[in-house]
């Protein structure tokens, strides 16, 4: 072979067209692996959270003597000699590199914190004793210890080996009441108080229209006086189940021998995670993932679960389709089949596409001032002036984010539409209009339904779009910490005027405003993973949705 | 311009020879002095004719000669076109459609029209049929079933589709969506059928039964038909227009136009020396 002739073959080979393909391929292939590989980490670390891990006692010998840990080994890493050194520690001789270990050793209260980094040079011993019990508490974090006895009022009810079943069985107790106390509160006694704020208002609004005769007043003050007793009577309900969620309490020894004494009110789940096998353990995963997604957040949202923001997410974004679908798409019939073509409706066109561009705070800056300044200020002074000076829709909320949100997303729904009205042949159009159809006939029962898939189209991106989206919601609707669902029990059951809470929002707040740095770090992964599996979830639905009426309407094909 | 019935006929014929025939037919449609303008082309000029009731009226010519664009005037289709001015006048019956107080629809439902390609809606057959009757309020299901059946029989499509009424009309042949379609228009009952070359994109035997079936179809309804083929035209229609570049040439009944016809460019165009 010469030169000349290889030179032949790579021009052929050039001209052929393959490196084309095989760079398209590869940019397929690296975006694909780039997608896959972030989801697996976000999936990897947050998952692996609420795996239930061994338990280690280990022999450690500190700087200042020997001491014993007791804690989960969270993640190890390698320190270089210098850089250990500098920190005012003594690497041992000959070693370039350290190798430490972040344990956590919970117990929060009793020592100062609940991480801390270990050397393994340092380690003595290490082994997994089965009788080391974790216990997952309301405050303060999770608790490692060995149980020593059980107590009801103070009085040993069992110790040692006999201990542990009581100890099970006691915290099922406390589990029921402490299911019973919530279901009061955040139940009855909150509609009690919901229905008091309400004759409040009712009085209120009686004065301001100059109508608070005595009969009127009076009818209010009986009402109000039944609420009342039957507050009193839950009250008393109440105050008897936390008598008795208080009764019990434990002993355990902790690491460095100490012993402990712990209520048992505190414990939600008490485990011995060394003597599990693996299905126990998976088990136990599944409850603890379930708990995740289905409890309310605790300790400054740093334990606990994440159904508010599930739930808030959720609704937002579908209260966000409800309302940009009918506006995206009568915008775009209006633009497709209604107004004339020229400059104008031009001028219109570009001007719907530059808003997909619009940063979204600017949006949220924009809702903020006009939504719940303006609009709802103006709501607030025609239909709730009973409340002022507080708020009622003055102030950010759900039904704000909600249209701030429509507003940011509008522009796709609009381009889709149109696209999905341009594509129905005109023959159809036709052949509707000479069975005698108005123009508004012929859109309404064939056009529309004919271009409900790229309508759903539209939705589905948009739905993409703002679920995901944080930063507008800041300005006009998300908090930290919602103390009600916006849907509930009360009429009119969907509260569009509360703030709720956000998955997107929780995951910054958890990660970069929490106090606990540590313990926060696998939830911010495992929520930013639900976020995910939520928004695919919704964009599943709509995908599905979308292909039954494609499958419907299948268009002629010519 | 609403013009009285029989004198206009003789006046309207070019070489009135078939005086005879077509002065013996009732008069259904009547089109005087009708001038029609895209923007500033004009697609058809001056154009007199009447066609008679109950009887197939075919319209012939090389493309572009202005045909459909005729056919169109009938119910008003030009109307969705941008930029279309239209002078003179249409008469269905007496009335001209293109009075400024006609309700566009309403005369659409007295002249149907079926395209050039099939055009059914993406919706079962049954639905097809009865899209237009649900447009006048007719909701009753009793009343639908019947007239979706007669309209199925009519269109000679009943005995293919009785057992998928509720399938999508998308699933059918061709030939018999353009026969779904035919169903469809005739199911309200219109005085005047318009056909736009409703074979063109059809096989020979779907063509055919398409033929048989404009000439069932003719006792009840005036037909007026659209055709680029010229032994369709033979077979199936009773009078024929020849067209050429916007102009009406020579317009008789069938029989006289292709055995004998009066002028140079019809003979010139029937026997395929030009079109």
């Amino acid at each position: 072979m010469n030169s000349s002739t290889q030179r032949q073959s790579f021009t052929q080979w050039w001209r052929s067209g393959s490196p084309w393909i095989w760079l398209n391929a590869g940019a397929v292939s690296i975006s694909i692996l780039v997608v896959f590989g972030l989801l697996l980490m976000i999936a990897v670390k947050g998952m692996s959270h609420f795996w239930p891990g061994d338990i280690y006692q280990i022999d450690y010998k500190a700087p200042n003597g020997e001491q014993q840990i007791i804690g989960e080994l969270v993640e190890s890493e390698y320190v270089s000699a210098e850089r250990f050194s500098e920190s005012g520690q003594e690497a041992p001789e000959g070693m370039g590199h350290v190798k430490r270990w972040l344990v956590k050793v919970g117990n929060r209260k009793i020592l100062n914190a609940d991480f801390r980094w270990i050397n393994e040079y340092a380690i003595l011993n290490q082994t997994t004793p089965e009788d080391l019990v974790v216990i997952e508490r309301q405050e303060w974090g999770n608790f490692y210890g060995y149980l020593s006895s059980v107590s009801e009022q103070g009085e040993v009810v069992a110790s040692g080996e006999a201990a542990w079943p009581v100890l099970l069985q006691r915290v099922k107790r406390v589990t029921k009441i402490r299911k019973q106390i919530r279901h009061l509160e955040k139940g009855e006694i909150g509609a009690i108080n919901y229905q008091l704020e309400a004759l409040r208002l009712k009085a209120r609004k009686l004065h301001l229209e100059g109508e608070d005769t005595p009969e009127n007043l009076a009818a209010i003050k009986a009402q109000e006086k039944q609420l009342n007793i039957n507050y009193q009577q839950l009250k008393k309900t109440l105050e008897d189940l936390h008598r008795q969620i208080q009764r019990d309490s434990a002993i355990f020894t902790v690491m460095g021998g100490k012993q402990v004494k712990q209520s048992l009110e505190q414990m939600i789940s008490v485990l011995k995670p060394n003597n599990m096998n693996v299905f126990e353990k998976l088990w136990q995963y599944v409850v603890n993932f379930f708990d995740f997604i289905s409890e309310d957040p605790r300790e400054a949202n740093t334990e606990g679960g994440v159904f508010p923001a599930i739930f808030g997410t959720v609704l937002m974004v579908l209260l966000m389709s409800v309302l940009v679908t009918p506006l995206g798409v009568i915008a775009a019939v209006y633009l497709r089949e209604y107004a004339r073509q020229g400059v104008m409706i031009r001028i219109i066109r570009i001007a719907v596409n530059n808003l997909a561009g619009v940063p979204s705070i600017v949006y949220g800056v924009f809702g903020l001032g006009f939504f719940v300044y303006f609009l709802g200020g103006n709501i607030d002074q025609l239909f709730f002036p009973e409340a002022l000076p507080a708020p009622t829709f003055g102030t950010p909320g759900l039904l704000w984010s909600a249209l701030t949100l429509s507003l940011l997303t509008v522009p796709v729904v609009i381009v889709s539409t149109e696209e999905g009205l341009s594509r129905i042949p005109g023959s159809l159009r036709e052949g509707s209009l000479a069975l005698g159809a108005t123009k508004f006939e012929t859109l309404w029962k064939v056009i529309l339904p004919m271009s409900s898939p790229a309508i759903m189209t539209g939705m589905i991106l948009a739905i993409a779009r703002a679920a995901g989206e944080v930063a507008p919601l800041m300005l006009v609707g998300v908090v930290k910490l919602a103390p009600e669902l916006p849907m509930d029990g009360n009429s009119p059951f969907l509260h569009l005027d509360r703030k709720f809470m956000h998955l997107g929002f929780h995951i910054y707040d958890v990660g970069f405003q929490s106090p606990n740095v540590e313990a926060a770090r696998p939830l911010v992964y495992a929520t930013a993973f639900l976020l995910v599996l939520v928004i695919v979830l919704l964009n599943l639905t709509a995908i599905m949705l979308r292909n039954h009426l494609r499958e419907k309407y299948k268009s002629l094909e010519h | 311009m609403n013009q009285q019935t029989t004198p206009a006929i003789k006046a309207s014929l070019p070489g009135n020879s078939t005086e005879l025939n077509l002065a013996d037919e009732k008069e259904c449609l009547q089109v005087n002095n009708l001038n029609l303008f895209y923007s500033e082309k004009q697609a058809l000029k001056d154009i007199n004719l009447v066609i008679p009731e109950k009887r197939v009226t075919a319209f012939i010519g090389p493309s572009g000669c202005g045909k459909s664009t005729l056919l169109r005037s009938i119910n008003r289709m030009n109307d969705l076109v941008d930029g279309v001015r239209i002078e003179g006048s249409i008469t269905l019956h007496g009335d001209n459609i293109y009075d400024r107080d006609v309700d566009v629809s309403a005369l659409r439902r007295r002249v149907g029209m079926v395209f050039q390609r099939p055009n059914p809606f993406p919706k079962s057959i049954y639905e097809n049929v009865a899209y237009g009757l649900r447009l006048q309020g007719i909701n009753k299901r009793h009343i639908l079933d019947e007239r979706v059946e007669w309209a199925l029989k009519s269109a000679a499509l009943w005995d293919e589709v009785s057992n998928r009424l509720h399938e999508s009309a998308l699933g059918m042949s061709g030939g018999q969506q353009q026969r779904l379609v035919i169903a469809r228009s005739i199911a309200i009952k219109p005085e005047v059928l318009l056909l736009d070359e409703p074979a063109s994109a059809l096989d020979p035997i779907s063509t055919l039964k398409i033929e048989e079936l404009i000439y069932e179809l003719k006792s009840d309804y005036t037909i007026v038909i659209v055709t680029h083929n010229m032994q369709q035209a033979a077979r199936v229609s009773d009078y024929t227009a020849f067209m050429y570049m916007g102009d009406l040439i020579e317009f008789g009944s069938t029989d006289k136009l292709f055995t004998n016809p009066e002028k140079k460019q019809t003979e010139d165009y029937i026997t395929g020396r030009y079109g």
